[in-house]
Formats: structure tokens, sequence, C-alpha cells
């Protein structure tokens, strides 16, 4: 299984993998701006502006699901010292936080219309707002510390830092009154957003998905080329 | 089985979660008061001292509540339990309306008043095209 960990050999999937994630990328993301923008209904209450929820929640999602990932990679990292799962926390974070900031932007151009505000300090949009600063905080530790020791120690604390805020984000709306809406899917009970919305919003979904792995793939590839050229044989 | 110092490790970050979970759970209870984004008008009933502070309070519109003097709107918040009557002068929201979700937030005048200085319009978890809701209306 070792020999799989050697950057030569994951290098060579890694590299050719990227046009194939671009073209399903686009396939995907096409039929979902499609969807979205044209074909969908408009909604009964907040008419067109609805179509801003396409882009914002799956947004929302990639960004607390990447954040999820790399602590998870992170811990798991940590405690069995791999080095390259690592490596994989920090190529997943760019993406996780152009979306988080995607969410927070889109959420706010869709407050305006419907709440009247571009910006409430309510639980949801501000423990959204440490989020962001989590992933900040992830990423320049990167860069600041030097010592390879040192940065997987340092991130993997600001990853368990951060991870207790994610199930108060999700849970905050059900917690404490807040002006943002409760959830509309939930995996258990029947979803309150009628199927013709659900489907453009799926695709967006996959749509993002398979854009934080595009941007994964080129970022992971990066850190190989960098193994690469200081002559280490393996992560 | 795994060697000593990866248990150790495991057991380190385990710790560290369930100090960091109960610390910011024991926090975010004794901020309560500031975490929550508006007050219902049960809450309101409750309170043992009416402050000069400014206060959001929140509910549904109560249906035909509204009135509209000249430059001023008048309506009733509810939330089925309680009521607040809320005098308002200045734009509202597209999405207000009777029977939806509403924040106001001003001063409280006293246990039934609210003198609101902004108006925001409460979106609900539902979403469906008009002719969907119009079938579910007929029902």
């Amino acid at each position: 299984m070792f020999k799989y960990f050697e950057p030569n050999k994951i290098f060579s999937i890694t590299s050719k993998a990227p046009k194939y994630v671009l073209f399903l990328f686009i396939v995907i993301l096409s039929i979902g701006l499609t969807e979205a923008l044209i074909l969908s209904p408009e909604d009964y209450k907040q008419s067109h502006s609805v179509r801003i929820m396409y882009v914002h929640v799956p947004a929302a999602w990639i960004s607390l699901g990447i954040f999820s990932a790399i602590t998870f990679l992170s811990i798991v990292g940590y405690i069995f010292k791999i080095r390259n799962f690592f490596l994989i926390a920090k190529s997943l974070a760019p993406s996780g936080l152009v979306f988080n900031i995607i969410a927070l932007v889109t959420g706010s151009i869709w407050g305006k219309p419907t709440w009247g505000t571009w910006w409430a300090w309510d639980a949801r949009i501000t423990s959204m707002l440490i989020l962001a600063l989590f992933y900040i905080m992830y990423l320049v530790a990167w860069r600041i510390f030097e010592d390879k020791d040192k940065v997987f120690k340092v991130t993997s604390i600001i990853t368990i830092l951060g991870i207790i805020n994610v199930p108060i984000i999700k849970y905050s709306v059900d917690w404490w009154n807040t002006l943002h809406q409760p959830a509309s899917i939930n995996i258990l009970s029947k979803s309150s957003i009628h199927i013709s919305m659900l489907f453009p919003l799926m695709t967006m979904t996959a749509a993002f998905a398979l854009f934080s792995l595009l941007i994964f793939l080129m970022k992971y590839n990066t850190e190989l080329i960098k193994i690469k050229n200081k002559g280490l044989d393996r992560l | 089985m795994y060697g000593r110092k990866v248990r150790l490790r495991f057991f380190f970050v385990i710790l560290i979660l369930i100090t960091l979970a109960l610390s910011v759970f024991l926090l975010v209870k004794s901020l309560e008061e500031n975490v929550i984004f508006f007050k219902s008008p049960t809450e309101i009933k409750a309170l043992s001292e009416i402050g000069e502070k400014k206060i959001r309070i929140g509910g549904m519109v109560k249906k035909e509540s509204i009135i509209i003097i000249s430059k001023e709107i008048r309506f009733i918040v509810t939330d089925f339990k309680n009521e607040i009557n809320v005098v308002y002068s200045g734009v509202v929201p597209n999405l207000f309306a009777e029977e939806k979700g509403v924040v106001a937030e001003g001063y409280l005048k006293d246990k039934n008043f609210f003198l609101a200085t902004k108006i925001l319009a409460k979106h609900d978890e539902n979403y469906m095209p008009p002719e969907v809701k119009a079938a579910l209306e007929e029902k």
C-alpha cells in the first residue's frame, strides 16, 4: 500500500486527472446554470431572488464540507504522522475559503431585497464569518511557519479550534432566534423546498464540488512537484 | 495494535475536543442573551423591567392588523400567544406582509407598545413555485 504514497505514483494519476474534471465541471455547470437561471420556476414569495439560493446554498455546503475534511485529515495526519494528509488538507483549503466568501457575499446580496438589510449580526451569519476567519488563519499559518513539524502542529490546532464552530453553524438556526431561515432540506423529514427547485440546487452542488476537486488537484500537483524538486523520494 | 505514541496522541486530540466543546458550550450558554437576534412577544411579556436600550422583537404580522396612516404604519406582531403593537415610519422591505415573519428593531415603550426604527422581513424555509402555492391554498 505504501508504494502509492510515492510522489511519482500519485503524480502520474493526479497530473492527468484535471482535464477530465474540468470537462465534467463545464458540462455539469452548464446544466446547473441553465436549470437555475432559466428553467426553474420563480418563488411564490420572493420571485426571482430565489435564484441566488442556487449559488448561496451549495457554496455554504461545500465550504462546511471542506473544513470538516481538512479537520479530519489534520487530526488523522497528526495521530498517525501521515505527512501526505497535511498536504491534501493544505491543497483543499483555498477552494473552501473561496466558497465561504461566495456564500457570505451572495447571502448579503439576497438579504438586501428580502430582509431589507445587507448584514445582520445573527448567529448563522456571524458563525459563518468566523469560519472564514478560521480558513484565513489556516492558510496564513502555512505561509508563516517554515518548519514542517511546526506547521503541521499549528494547522492541526487551528482546525480543531475551528471544527467546534461547524455544528454551531449548522444548528444555530434551530437553537436560537435568527434572522436566517431554518434548513429547508432535512435528511429525516420531507424537505420544504419544491422538487423543481431541488434539482438545480443539487446540480449546482455537484458543479461546485467538481470545481473544488479541480482546484484541489492543481494545488496538490504543485505540492508534489515541490517535493520532487527537493529530491525526496517519499512523502 | 498501534504504538503507545499513536494512542497517546489519539487521547490527546479527543481530550482537546471534549474540553473545547464544553468550554464553548458554557461560553455560548452564558451569552445566550446576545446570541439571539430577536425576542418574541412572549419573552417581552416575561421581562421584569423595560430597558432604554434598542432591542429587536420578532414574530408574525397578525392578519388584518396593518394600518397605514399617512407616513406611519401600525401593525401587531404575534407569536400566537402574546401580541405587541408596533409603530413605524419609513420604508418596509418587499416581503413585509400580513401573516409573514417580521423582525422590528427599536425601543420598547411598554409591554404592549413598540416604537420601531427599522423593519426587517423574515423569510421562512418554504420554497415553491406560485402555481404550487395556489394549488395548496385551494385545498
